[in-house]
């Protein structure tokens, strides 16, 4: 692993030798991963290595059997989800799981969370400027939504918690090209307003576009991870060819 | 004409504290998914609590309505208390265990209410102002129902502005949906359940005390609204509140009207009603289909036949049971073979349940079943008892192909509820058709045939019934048979798309535990002698039920174990005075102490004392 001198820097999130299982079946062995704050980091890896499994870890909702996680220097692991994300920490699934049938509106109001000092406050307002579609349809259920409002909706739901770091599962999984351009926008934008953001992707185009930093999964544990200018065609070949 | 206004007026005031319990109920259930059983001991409560507090405070119309509104209070804060020191305890546990503790609370609430409140029906006080009756075309209506009638609209307009202009309504639907993106929000759900709870309760407890002028109180209350208010829930749509009312309607109207023209089946018809609409629409009226998986997701341990030393454990068990009249009087080996036959019922239950993936909440219709088919035949054709043995069991094997081709085609707590609504229609036919089953007298003198009265031929032959019945199906369950039934059960997909057809295997299944069932109570009529509907309600139905959930669901020991820890509890305090109060208390620190059952605990704990090489334990001989 890459051990390379990083010190005088943030870091707002490190997970430490993390080991998962769902029931007996152990997925994550010894993972770590540090990052910084305010950049944009991604998880990547074919299927089934654990990105997902990483991310769940990390929000509470699998309980890592051993290891450490620490967010903003505080330990969380075996904290209930809720807790975690009352700390700073958003969560955008890999499903989506919109309340379908609360209205758009309605769904904001469910991830509306107190102001974090620092930031700006998230309303909707602001988050109809950065979506403006869904401004069009705050009174629509979810249901009614089709995929790429529904990945935009799950994204401002999220914000309206104010978190300081959100974790997005594979957003741009099953989305129209032009919605996924739309979606590096939006997280580039984020991380001008000072949210880092980490994610899980299988689209290697859009990690690069939008990311600063590169953890490659394989196996349940990080093999490659580096800034995202490093990661070479060989590197790729190596770990991610299918 | 006037009368048939009056008689429609009246079913609308049945409906509405009808619609008030169901509407706590519905909102339970969508938030926290408890099928709460103690329901029906709130909607009580409220009932005799307004009752005193009424009766204490001076005749006015203030000391009655404030009395109403306090009687509500005081229910939804034991609601709180029950949710708080019991239930928050449970959700991390199964389902199903969240149903027997609060089917303990609901003993237990039985037995206080008798002993606080007496065992006399109470004549409720009228609401001052509001004691005379209008005249409506000839026909008398109370005021008082009038101002009942005004009532669930009026609650309903308030749930409907709480559940939507609220923050907390908000967080309560996207409860209903999804609880844990709902944690992952941010959103503590201790605090969304313990206030949905007291929400819940409270309306229980409103509808308890606005009836009390037009109904009172009594201590049948809780079991009579109970089945009225989960028939409505299922019939209105699971979490549906505007479904709750439509159906509460349906069945006050019904029951006003049934009471004219068929007042000897008023009984059945609540349950037909709600057979019928299940089968056409499957999730109520206004309901959504059940996106979280039912019940058979839950079970995670695989089924392995039994390792050796347990086998050894078995057959010196055997050993013990063939040996015992040596050294046994005749009351312990009664016992003993009411332990076995009560032990068949469970596994035909466990069959259908655990490897099945079927919970029913009615398997006393076959068990009670199979008890009248053998009754009946020897009372009404003198059939002799090896034949009446042989038929019962075919008899309810038949019944549960009819009943279940209805209820394969649902799944979870719908199908639940479904064979519940059917163990009740043959309760009530049984019960209501005197002139062929006796009614409530029950069928008396159905002894064993000449040979078998002996009690020590008896036991040896409960026990080659039961402990064979108990074996076929072990056996069953590791045939090809048995394989596809699990697999239809943990993943109906993939199952289906192996070429199984899914409906009609479990349609077979639920016969199979229908035919062990009847077997069970068959030979079961002859050890009693007698026959009463008791047999067939849903009391008996829990017992089984409760019995497998003790003894746990993920091993074949699990139904034996908790059918024998029942049967002996049932012996020790059925005598006592306060047996219920006992009894819910036990099942309140088992569940509390060993949320996988007595099986499972002893699985896990000693599994590896009886493990096979690497492997886990799992079942018995």
């Amino acid at each position: 692993m890459n051990m390379e001198n990083r010190t005088g820097q943030d870091p707002i999130l490190e997970v430490k030798n993390i080991n998962s299982f769902y029931g007996k079946a152990h997925i994550l062995h010894d993972l770590s991963l540090e990052m910084e704050r305010g950049t944009v980091a991604v998880l990547l890896g074919r299927n089934g290595v654990g990105k997902s499994t990483t991310l769940k870890s990390i929000m509470g909702i699998v309980t890592p059997k051993s290891g450490e996680i620490t967010f903003k220097g505080q330990t969380i692991t075996g904290m209930p989800p809720y807790k975690i994300c009352s700390l700073g920490l958003g969560y955008v699934p890999e499903d989506r799981r919109i309340f379908t049938g609360l209205t758009v509106m309605e769904n904001l109001e469910v991830g509306r969370r107190p102001p974090r000092e620092g930031f700006e406050p998230w309303t909707p307002e602001r988050l109809f400027e950065l979506f403006p579609n869904l401004g069009n349809m705050k009174n629509r259920l979810g249901g009614q939504l089709s995929g790429g409002e529904q990945q935009m909706l799950t994204i401002a739901r999220t914000l309206m918690g104010n978190p300081e770091l959100i974790i997005l599962d594979e957003p741009s999984e099953g989305l129209a090209p032009v919605i996924v351009e739309q979606l590096g926008e939006t997280i580039t934008r984020l991380k001008k307003e000072g949210v880092s953001i980490l994610l899980a992707e299988q689209n290697l185009n859009f990690a690069r576009a939008i990311c600063d930093r590169v953890f490659i999964v394989d196996h349940g544990h990080v093999c490659f991870d580096d800034a995202i200018c490093n990661l070479t065609e060989e590197v790729c070949e190596l770990h991610l060819a299918v | 004409m006037g009368f048939y206004i009056v008689q429609f007026l009246t079913g609308l005031s049945d409906a509405a504290s009808l619609f008030l319990v169901a509407a706590g109920l519905s909102l339970i259930f969508g938030v926290s998914r408890i099928v709460n059983m103690a329901h029906g001991s709130f909607y009580m409560l409220g009932a005799y609590i307004a009752y005193f507090i009424i009766a204490a405070l001076p005749h006015t119309a203030l000391s009655f309505w404030g009395g109403i509104l306090l009687a509500t209070l005081a229910v939804g804060v034991i609601g709180v208390i029950v949710e708080i020191f019991l239930l928050r305890r449970l959700y991390q546990s199964w389902e199903l265990f969240l149903l027997m503790a609060t089917f303990a609370v609901l003993l237990v609430i039985q037995d206080l209410a008798r002993w606080a409140f007496g065992p006399e029906d109470l004549m409720g006080p009228m609401a001052p102002g509001l004691e005379g009756s209008i005249n409506i075309f000839g026909a008398l209506m109370p005021v008082y129902d009038l101002v009942l009638i005004i009532a669930a609209p009026v609650v309903l307009l308030a749930l409907w502005l709480l559940l939507t202009k609220t923050r907390w309504g908000i967080l309560v639907r996207a409860a209903t949906e999804d609880r844990e993106m709902l944690a992952a929000l941010g959103v503590n759900q201790k605090w969304l359940f313990t206030s949905v709870f007291f929400i819940g309760s409270l309306l229980a407890g409103l509808g308890g005390a606005i009836q009390l002028p037009k109904g009172g109180a009594d201590l049948l209350m809780d079991m009579n609204v109970i089945a009225a208010a989960f028939v409505i829930v299922v019939v209105g749509g699971m979490g549906s509140i505007p479904g709750a009312l439509l159906a509460a309607i349906i069945i006050g109207e019904l029951g006003s009207f049934g009471v004219l023209f068929l007042p000897q089946s008023t009984l059945v018809m609540m349950f037909l009603v709600m057979a019928v609409v299940l089968v056409i629409r499957p999730y109520g009226l206004m309901g959504k289909p059940e996106t979280e998986g039912g019940a058979g997701e839950s079970f995670e341990s695989i089924l392995r036949p039994a390792p050796r030393k347990l086998r050894i454990i078995g057959l010196i068990l055997l050993a013990i049971i063939i040996l015992f009249p040596a050294f046994a009087g005749k009351y312990q080996m009664t016992l003993f073979g009411e332990i076995a036959m009560f032990a068949l019922a469970c596994m035909s239950l466990y069959f259908m349940m655990g490897p099945g993936g079927m919970v029913s909440f009615g398997h006393a219709a076959f068990f009670g079943g199979g008890a009248y088919a053998a009754a009946l035949l020897v009372h009404h054709a003198h059939t002799p008892m090896e034949l009446a043995l042989f038929l019962a069991p075919i008899a309810m094997g038949l019944l549960a192909l009819i009943i279940g081709w209805f209820c394969v085609r649902l799944s979870g707590v719908y199908l639940a509820m479904l064979t519940l609504a059917f163990a009740q229609i043959c309760w009530s036919i049984v019960f209501q058709w005197s002139g062929f089953t006796g009614g409530d007298d029950g069928i008396l003198g159905i002894w064993p045939a000449k040979w078998a009265s002996n009690e020590v031929v008896f036991y040896y032959l409960t026990m080659l019934i039961s402990i064979g019945g108990i074996l076929l199906l072990r056996h069953l369950l590791f045939t090809p048979f048995g394989y596809t039934m699990r697999a239809c059960r943990d993943s109906r997909l993939r199952a289906d798309s192996i070429g199984i057809n899914v409906t009609r295997h479990q349609w077979f299944s639920f016969a199979v535990a229908g035919v062990f069932a009847g077997l069970a109570g068959g030979i079961y009529v002859f050890s009693k002698g007698s026959v009463f509907p008791d047999e067939m309600s849903i009391p008996r139905s829990f017992d089984i039920l409760l019995s497998v959930l003790l003894g746990g669901i993920e091993s074949i020991t699990g139904p034996i174990v908790g059918s024998t820890a029942f049967i002996w509890l049932e012996d020790k305090i059925s005598n006592l005075d306060f047996w219920r109060l006992i009894l819910g208390c036990i099942y309140i620190v088992l569940v509390l102490a060993f949320p996988q059952g007595i099986g499972g605990f002893f699985g896990t704990k000693f599994g590896h004392f009886f493990a096979n090489e690497s492997e886990k334990t799992d079942g018995i001989t």
